[in-house]
Order: structure tokens, then C-alpha cells, then sequence
């Protein structure tokens, strides 16, 4: 279980993270979800313990990070995919990773296996594709087979395969009991592999939900309506007290009503239509509408 | 000890599965020796009494050039884990900044000294030998103290690099202030009689202090008010104001 208390982090007078508090609890895929620079990163690297926090405290199973002995035995982290030594041996990057807590050696090999790396353990990384960079972090975190994981980002630089595998991976994880903490700024992706959201925006929680509830709280459905004659279809639904407004592509989006009393509605006045559709708007649409205010660029 | 020894063994992967490790590590003992043997077949006679450097001490000059390349991988130890970013994952598997430091500190200070005692005594040998009938020997009086303090002041100055370097994060920045402070120092600033006396207390000036064959105040890079063990507590000095400012900087500044 990871605790966020109170989480604050200011660089000058900019305030990147804004007394944030959120709980990530075991045996679930918790997405951190937020547009770049909401501060995602900036927290988890506080979580580590690589920045110092202004305000608050992170607690991994009750103790600070820093108290933890042997750390990548409890948790195991993705930061930035590029942070090795370009012209180190892959394998070598691992093992003086392992040594650091202890990890026996055949560790090592087992974590390569498991991100199929195995081929390349000896090639330099400087080499490394983004996508090859992303297995060896995902190795590092899973070396001490932690029991929680902080993944910023991991699907960035990753091909379609590469990114079904890290689903499946996490949802594998997470099954088996661990406490999976996942960033992205797609809400797609969190989708589909989340079951938990927390939502920042500059610095902020927004939300702290289950998915179904954030979708269900933030996309609104409507029913699309294309018809020859909009200016009568208008006028009837207007009678009804039923708003309508144009969607982008020229057809009619009702709000308010489902597809089979506007069905009825039209039938019952002689209205040509053509299409009568339920709409949701897209999960990236919930996402822009909650986030949308708290996106700033160039601070 | 039980925290500490995992951490050594990880930072001695870390050194030895990087080239620059190996890299600067020969330039050093070539740069060393190769300036030895050159210097030492340059004397077609004994050196000269008037300059008080006895032919022991001439063998002296040539780490004070090579050592540019063993600064240059104390600072990479360092640096190079700030630029490619390896410093995260460092200090996400060791986050008490106390003990990481110390684990660097002391690999690099063991991987400095096993190279300062072949550099020292290689380039000792290599210069007498280049001096033939004029050089002196390992068994003369004072000389093998003399050495030793050569291998003293290389590692020290290893560690010292790196302390700084973690300090600076950059090795642009790190190697700025230490090149100058190694070497315009020496050939510059510590001739000039007027401020020798704070001159003298400068690392180099006062780490060649233990590269003294005899007890007069005069060694071969001039005058100091101090003795040889003086000289090793100015040393230790340095060194430990630069791990010490380098472990403040850990603690304090964002990874």
C-alpha cells in the first residue's frame, strides 16, 4: 500500500505538485492519470525519495522510502526509460542493480527472460531502441520481485505488441496481489488496464474513482440523429423540451432521452432520418473536460 | 558494514563495466611512466645542487601531469551517473545517501590506490632507470616514504575529484575547477612569493609535500611552512571537505 499525505512540491513559486493525498491500495492496477506536466512524474519521483518534497510525505507500507532496506525488494520503478549508462552491457546494468540489494545473479537472467532481453544481455545499451529501453527498466523494477510497482509512462516508445504484453503483464502483476501504480496521459490506455484512477491536473487531484465511475461521471451520452430536414426535426423535439445541439460532422446530438423515444418521436411526426445512434463521448473527451482548465504550457 | 559491503560490490560492477574506467585508468600510467622515462634520459649529469631537488624528487613531476587523467575518472565516477541518469536508479536501490556515498568513495578510492602504487613506484623506477648512473634508489634514504606519499596523494586526489564532482553534478563544471586548481596552481600562482603563504595549503601544493625525500623546509615544487605530516592532514583535509560538501549536496538537492 503506498500513502500520499499532503504532497507538495514547489520550485520557486511554481507549484508542481499541490497538496496531493491519495491511498494506492494492494491486488489492483492503480492508473495515475493527468495531461504532461500535471505532475505525475514529479510525485514519483518524491515516492522514491529522489526529491525531497516541500510539504507532506509518501509512506510505502507504513515507512518512508528512504527507511526501506533493500528497497527494489518492496518496490520496483520505471522512471525515465533512458536513465542508463549508454555504454554499459545490458546484463552488467542489471547486476550491479542486484548487487546493490543483495539480488543473486540468476535474478538477472530470469528478469531478462521475463522482458525478452535475453538475446541482446550482452550487446551495450547504448544501442537500445525506446521501446528496448522500456524492457530493461521493466526488468530493473521486477529484479527484486517487489511486491509494489511504480511505472511512469511504460507504454511510451513501445510498438502495438509491445504495449498488449505490458497490459497483460500488469494485470498480471496486479493479479498476483501486488500493488500496481501506473502513470499515462492517455486515458485510453488507462482504460484498459486500470481499475482504480487517480486524476491530477497542475499539481491537483481531480478524481480518486474507480474507472466505470469516472466514465460514468465524465462522459456524457447523446443520441445522434442525421436527418434531410433538421429544421423540422428541431422543431419537433423542441416541442418536447428536448435539447438539441450539432454535432460536428452535421448531424443532430440530442441530450436527455435515449434512441427509442426519439425512434418514437420521429415516427410519430413523419420525420425523415437517416441514423438514429446511442453516443458516448470518448474516454479522451472525459478526460479533456475534467482536465481541460487545469492544462497550462509553458510554465 | 552489513549495509555498506552490497553497496561496494555494486559500485565496483559499476566501474568496471564502463570503458572510461579502463580508459583513464592506462592514460594515467602512461602518461606517468612515458613522462618518467623521457624526463629521467633527459640528465646527462647529476641535477643541479643550487635548485635543492635531489635526483630522487624528479621523479616526482611526472604524476603531477598524469594525474589529470586518474581526476578525470575520479569526477566520471560521478558524473557520468547525473548525465545519463543512472543517479535514479542508484539512489532508488540505495536511498541513504550517506552509505551510497561512502560505497563510491571507498571503490574509487581502492581503485585509485592499487593503480597509485604501480603508477608511483612504476614511474619512480622508470625515471631513475631513464637517469642511468645519476638516479637514486628505491633504498636511499627517505625515498621509499617519499613514494608512498605519491601513492597517498594520487588517491586523495582521486577522491577528492569525485567529491567535488558530486558537488558540481557536471563534469564540464567539476574539471572547470579542478584542472586550473591542479595545475595553473602549481606552475603559477604557488611561485609567486607574495601569497605562498596561502598557496602552500592548496591541495597539489601541499599533497606534493609528501613527496619529500629530505627534511628541509625545500621540496621540488618550493617552499612549505609544514611538515610531512602536515601535509597529510591538509590533504585529508581537502578530501574530506569535498565528500563532505558532496554528501550535503546528496542530502539536499533533488536527484
Amino acid at each position: 500500500m503506498i500513502e500520499v499525505e499532503g504532497l507538495t512540491k514547489q520550485y520557486g513559486r511554481t507549484v508542481a505538485v499541490d497538496d496531493l493525498s491519495f491511498t494506492v491500495r494492494p491486488g489492483r492496477v492503480t492508473g495515475f492519470l493527468g495531461p504532461n506536466g500535471a505532475g505525475k512524474s514529479t510525485t514519483m519521483r518524491m515516492m522514491l525519495a529522489l526529491d525531497r518534497p516541500t510539504a507532506g510525505r509518501v509512506l510505502i507500507d507504513g515507512r518512508p522510502y528512504q527507511e526501506l532496506s533493500e528497497p527494489l525488494r518492496r518496490v520496483g520503478a520505471v522512471l525515465e526509460a533512458r536513465s542508463v549508462h549508454g555504454g554499459r552491457r545490458c546484463r552488467d546494468h542489471l547486476l550491479w542493480l542486484a548487487h546493490t540489494n543483495r539480488i543473486p545473479a540468476r535474478r538477472v537472467d530470469e528478469v531478462l527472460e521475463q522482458v525478452g532481453l535475453t538475446s541482446v544481455r550482452r550487446k551495450r545499451v547504448k544501442g537500445f531502441s525506446l521501446g528496448m529501453h522500456q524492457r530493461l527498466g521493466l526488468a530493473a523494477a521486477l529484479l527484486g520481485d517487489p511486491p509494489v510497482l511504480l511505472l511512469d509512462e511504460p507504454v511510451n516508445g513501445l510498438d502495438p505488441e509491445g504495449i498488449v504484453w505490458l497490459r497483460t503483464l500488469t494485470r498480471r502483476l496486479s493479479a498476483e496481489g501486488r500493488t500496481v501504480f501506473v502513470s499515462s496521459h492517455l486515458m485510453s490506455e488507462m482504460a484498459l488496464t486500470a481499475e482504480h484512477l487517480v486524476v491530477i491536473g497542475r499539481g491537483r487531484l481531480l478524481a480518486d474513482t474507480t474507472v466505470e465511475r469516472f466514465i460514468a461521471e465524465n462522459s456524457k451520452s447523446y443520441v445522434r440523429i442525421a436527418t434531410p430536414d433538421p429544421t423540422r426535426l428541431r422543431a419537433v423535439l423542441a416541442t418536447e423540451g428536448i435539447r438539441v445541439t450539432d454535432t460536428d460532422d452535421g448531424a443532430l446530438a440530442v441530450h436527455g432521452t435515449d434512441p427509442a423515444r426519439v425512434g418514437e418521436l420521429v415516427a410519430a411526426h413523419g420525420v425523415v432520418v437517416h441514423e438514429i445512434a446511442q453516443r458516448s463521448a470518448s474516454l479522451e473527451e472525459a478526460f479533456v473536460q475534467l482536465t481541460g482548465d487545469s492544462v497550462e504550457f509553458g510554465r | 558494514m552489513s549495509v555498506l559491503l552490497p553497496l561496494v560490490r555494486a559500485e565496483w560492477t559499476k566501474a568496471r563495466t564502463v570503458r572510461s574506467t579502463w580508459w583513464s585508468l592506462v592514460t594515467t600510467a602512461a602518461l606517468c611512466v612515458g613522462f618518467g622515462l623521457l624526463l629521467g634520459s633527459q640528465y646527462q649529469g647529476p641535477p643541479d645542487r643550487r635548485s635543492g631537488i635531489g635526483a630522487a624528487e624528479i621523479s616526482f613531476y611526472p604524476l603531477l601531469l598524469g594525474q589529470i587523467a586518474l581526476v578525470v575518472f575520479g569526477v566520471l565516477v560521478v558524473s557520468a551517473e547525473y548525465t545519463t541518469g543512472t543517479i535514479r536508479a542508484s539512489l532508488a536501490a540505495a536511498p541513504r545517501r550517506g552509505v551510497f556515498l561512502a560505497a563510491k568513495a571507498l571503490v574509487t578510492a581502492g581503485i585509485a590506490g592499487v593503480l597509485a602504487v604501480v603508477v608511483a613506484f612504476g614511474t619512480f623506477l622508470a625515471t631513475q632507470w631513464g637517469m642511468g648512473e645519476y638516479g637514486a634508489s628505491l633504498g636511499d634514504p627517505g625515498v621509499l616514504g617519499a613514494v608512498f606519499g605519491a601513492v597517498v596523494y594520487l588517491t586523495s586526489m582521486c577522491v577528492f575529484a569525485m567529491g567535488v564532482a558530486t558537488i558540481l553534478r557536471s563534469s564540464a563544471l567539476a574539471l572547470g575547477i579542478l584542472i586550473p586548481l591542479l595545475f595553473l596552481n602549481s606552475q603559477g600562482l604557488a611561485s609567486l612569493p607574495a601569497i605562498r603563504s596561502v598557496t602552500q595549503y592548496l591541495p597539489d601544493q601541499a599533497g606534493a609535500g609528501l613527496m619529500r625525500v629530505d627534511t628541509d623546509g625545500q621540496f621540488f615544487l618550493g617552499r612549505l611552512d609544514f611538515g610531512v605530516t602536515g601535509a597529510y592532514l591538509v590533504l585529508s583535509a581537502w578530501v574530506a571537505a569535498a565528500l563532505l560538501g558532496g554528501y550535503v549536496s546528496l542530502r539536499r538537492r533533488d536527484a
